[in-house]
């Protein structure tokens, strides 16, 4: 729908280029598929392949990949399913102005997971966690136009970016835990970590990380707001791999953190939660599109609730399904791409009849629903039936997880139905402007949906090279995972009869229960993604709140806040630090005389009625301080000091015209406030200065540099030695300084300039107030 | 400020500043001074000329906008830095080279060191005089 007047005006021109650059783009996952798939029989044979480079040495991080079977299955995913989405998107996208900026996206989405996946290093693992956080924000609010597509955008962001903190804090504990950040040290260590005394954070945090970007309850509701991104996107981030970036997170560390009843319960309890509210809502959509966000919440959930055990037949119930929802899932988002480029709506009640039209779409999405559905003998049958023997196999809570996932795979035998059946057989409705369309934008669909079939009808192609590798590397001890069509009339064959016709029960009455959800859901007093616009919204009054209290505008007072602070704050570190004990020094006269010009100039500044007379005490306590440096061996400050007074006294003394400070009357109050503000601070300093001096003085670097400065680096003025040689990145990095501030105020200069030229016909310079 | 004297002296006044200036730019390393210091020496010559002559004038006799020189001087600094990079060594690493030194003298030294120093130089005048022209700018 999004894009539908994009192609229309522009699918002419440019689309040569566009396929060219298509191509281009299609390389890198095409790459990377293919050496991961070389990869297979090592990985296979049990290898953890290991590339690193050395990153930051001094904190023990390492840029470290890592190919073992979890990962594999993971990258493959990513690569094999990015291949397709690349082709259809090519299509889908067409003519598209910004064609270009999507693939950047994508590309850098695909490089985020394939990094997060692969990564063998904790930090290694974040950095490229955040890196799709990133780059699924550009992606879901690439229609930067339409509200809906920006806040869905940054919902996203902030959610799994504040998982995000909670992951890096969460793993920073892990790799304390661990006394390491390297994946294979960690996953070594379990028992340790589930030993130390800050397991329960540890845990708490590093699952706060995974379930936001897995769209768990309670933070479910980004992910169907997500929808607002094209629908290659969908298919891509939504389906196969994004939101399975917490799953993968959660399988990475299962040697390491599971095992414990908090890691089961909380698992358990959040996917169940999540597989069955999410399956009530995907009923109730009406959006094709959005229905089926929520059967990938309902995956998410299922996974989810699945990980969360120790038994091998539920780890390779998750994995298979991991596998099968990845392939109908991304066939089943892009056949409601193709839909709506065709028909103009996703909207469930006005489409019907459309297999007529589109007759290879409908193939590719009959074959993705029924392995959806989890009918023999798609590979989503199999999926299921190890869901349930899985289920079964739970010791503590088999009852609640077989009736979640029996419950959601009945929703989701009904959603499947309603998002082929009434689409393609139902009553005609809005009709299809065109046919299938060219063959990238069907074949991806089709391919997918028929691998769920190939894999389905052969199970050795995935068993032992992919599904049990992954196993294997989850519970860390060699596996044996045989995936069957037949099983024999057993417990979970019962229960799929069951979940059938409970499906089936659901699709028949969908209207009747969409009707229900419809009256009630008004009434429920919560809603999280309102929730959640309060929060944004109370945070936002909170930060104007602030602002508003804290930047007033008003110079006087910025000064006063920051004075009065620095007061408080050494008053308190004397009051810990104790007095200093008051010795007077032996002076010269010269020095006597430099100390008397100092106060001199001060007092004259303080009792001036003039501004040029305040300048020039300014000036005169300068020399003084300029006279003390020099008088204490410090030639080079004393001279900066002098120009840069001098200088100072002419820049003010030119621009004292313009300035507000003398041009009304202070009130006498005002005057005393500042009087005593002004002594305090300078009794505060001066206390504070009298202490550190009393501090015994360490000699030792003053010692170096005077030892170091003439041979190696041949200068014998230590003060210019320390700048340009020793400490020289320091300098440098203080003239730019020096450089930015000069540019900053000659921006301000000049905007001041502009606007009181522009604002009013009288302004003679005067126009800066507070 | 229109005074005849003041602005037939600071012709010469502000060269001779100027003059000072590379000076303490170039002692600066063995004794008082620096590019720091020689930097704010040489803006205050220009202060001075354009105190005498008007800020138009002043610019005119600078030829090179200063946000060019300060902008060239953070590059010299930085450049001068990157140097030792190219031969392994730490950035800012100080490099050495004594001109026609033998057993017996030590030569004519150049040195990133002072590239850097001269950079410096550049960005504090440059920095300092965008700063005044802009303020009496009108």
């Amino acid at each position: 729908m999004e894009t539908n007047s994009h192609t229309a005006v522009s699918r002419r021109q440019g689309s040569g280029r566009d396929a060219a650059l298509t191509l281009l783009v299609l390389a890198a996952p095409l790459g990377a598929t293919l050496w991961l798939l070389a990869l297979l029989p090592d990985v296979r044979a049990g290898a953890a392949l290991q590339f690193a480079i050395s990153w930051v040495p001094s904190l023990g991080v390492t840029l470290a990949f890592m190919v073992d079977g979890l990962s594999l299955l993971f990258a493959l995913l990513v690569s094999g399913i990015g291949f397709f989405v690349v082709i259809y998107a090519g299509l889908y996208l067409r003519g598209h102005p910004l064609l270009s900026r999507f693939y950047l996206y994508l590309l850098l989405f695909m490089i985020g997971m394939l990094g997060l996946v692969l990564a063998a290093d904790l930090i290694t693992l974040f950095v490229f966690w955040e890196l799709t956080t990133v780059a699924s924000y550009l992606l879901i609010g690439f229609n930067h136009a339409t509200a809906a597509a920006r806040r869905a955008a940054l919902q996203a962001l902030l959610l799994t970016g504040l998982g995000g903190l909670c992951l890096l804090a969460g793993l920073i504990l892990l790799g304390n835990a661990a006394g390491s950040y390297q994946l294979a040290e960690v996953l070594q260590a379990g028992a340790r970590v589930r030993a130390d005394s800050l397991y329960v954070p540890t845990l708490l945090l590093i699952l706060a990380g995974a379930l936001t970007k897995s769209a768990q309850i309670p933070f479910h509701f980004w992910l169907p707001n997500a929808m607002a991104a094209p629908t290659p996107v969908s298919a891509y981030l939504h389906s196969a791999t994004m939101v399975k970036a917490g799953i993968y997170l959660i399988a990475r560390l299962h040697p390491v953190l599971s095992g414990t009843g908090l890691w089961e319960w909380a698992l358990t309890l959040t996917g169940a939660a999540t597989a069955v509210v999410a399956a009530v809502l995907a009923l109730r959509q009406t959006d094709l599109k959005l229905a089926l966000a929520y059967t990938t919440v309902v995956a998410l959930g299922t996974l989810t609730m699945f990980l969360g055990s120790d038994d091998t037949v539920a780890i390779a119930a998750a994995i298979t399904f991991v596998l099968v929802h990845a392939f109908y899932k991304a066939a089943l988002f892009m056949v409601v791409g193709i839909i709506d480029h065709a028909t103009g709506t996703r909207e469930l009640t006005q489409l019907g009849g459309l297999w007529r039209k589109l007759p290879v779409t409908f193939v590719a999405a009959l074959a993705a629903a029924l392995s959806m559905a989890g009918f023999p003998p798609f590979l989503g049958f199999i999926g299921k039936e190890l869901k349930y023997e899985g289920a079964l196999a739970i010791a503590t809570e088999p009852l609640l997880v077989a009736g979640a996932a029996v419950f959601a795979n009945a929703l989701m035998v009904a959603v499947a139905a309603t998002v082929v059946l009434k689409p393609f057989l139902g009553r005609p409705g809005r009709q299809a402007t065109h046919r299938d369309g060219p063959a990238g934008l069907w074949l991806g669909p089709l391919l997918l949906a028929c691998l769920g079939l190939a894999f389905g009808l052969d199970t050795s192609l995935v068993a032992d090279s992919l599904v049990q590798p992954a196993v294997t590397a989850i519970l860390g001890r060699p596996e044996t995972v045989k995936l069957k069509l037949w099983h024999g009339i057993n417990l979970p064959l019962l229960l799929s009869v069951a979940t059938l016709t409970l499906g089936v029960a659901a699709f028949a009455a969908q209207h009747r229960l969409r009707a229900l959800m419809d009256s009630v859901a008004p009434r429920l007093p919560l809603s999280a993604d309102r929730i959640w616009d309060s929060l944004i919204e109370s945070l936002k009054s909170l930060a104007a709140a602030q602002t508003r209290l804290l930047q007033h505008g008003v110079l006087h007072k910025y000064l006063q806040t920051v004075f009065v602070t620095l007061a408080l704050l050494l008053a308190l570190a004397l009051l810990h630090g104790g007095a200093p004990s008051l010795e007077w020094p032996e002076l010269t006269i010269k020095e006597w005389a430099a100390m008397a010009l100092t106060l001199a100039g001060a007092l004259m500044a303080a009792a001036a009625r003039q501004p040029l007379t305040a300048i020039c005490g300014l000036g005169a306590l300068g020399v003084g301080i300029a006279l003390i440096y020099l008088f204490f061996g410090a030639p080079d400050v004393a001279i900066t000091q002098l120009l840069v007074e001098t200088l100072f006294l002419v820049m003010i003394a030119m621009t004292l015209h313009r300035l507000p400070l003398f041009s009304r009357p202070h009130h006498a109050s005002l005057r005393r406030g500042d009087a005593l503000l002004a002594i305090a601070v300078g009794c505060a300093v001066t206390a504070a200065l009298l202490l550190a001096l009393q501090q015994p003085f360490d000699p030792a670097t003053r010692d170096y540099f005077e030892r170091a400065a003439v041979p190696e680096a041949h200068g014998r003025n230590i003060v210019n030695v320390i700048l340009v040689d020793f400490r020289a990145l320091d300098t440098f990095g203080e003239i730019l300084v020096v450089f930015a501030a000069a540019a900053a105020a000659v921006t301000l200069l000049r905007g001041h300039r502009i606007r009181s030229r522009n604002g009013n016909g009288n302004g003679n310079g005067n126009g800066n107030g507070e | 400020m229109n005074s005849p004297i003041l602005q037939g002296a600071t012709r010469i006044l502000a060269a001779l500043i100027l003059l000072f200036s590379v000076y303490m730019l170039l002692r600066g390393h063995n004794e008082p001074g620096g590019g720091f210091i020689a930097g704010l020496i040489a803006s205050a010559a220009l202060i001075l000329f354009a105190l005498a002559w008007g800020v138009a004038e002043a610019r005119a006799s600078l030829r090179v906008a200063p946000a060019k020189l300060a902008a060239a001087g953070g590059l010299l600094a930085g450049g001068s830095g990157a140097v030792a990079l190219l031969s392994g060594l730490a950035p800012f690493t100080g490099l050495w080279l004594f001109i026609g030194g033998g057993d017996d003298g030590k030569g004519l030294p150049v040195s990133t060191v002072l590239a850097f120093d001269i950079g410096v130089y550049l960005a504090v005048f440059g920095s300092v005089l965008m700063l005044f022209f802009a303020l009496e700018d009108d």
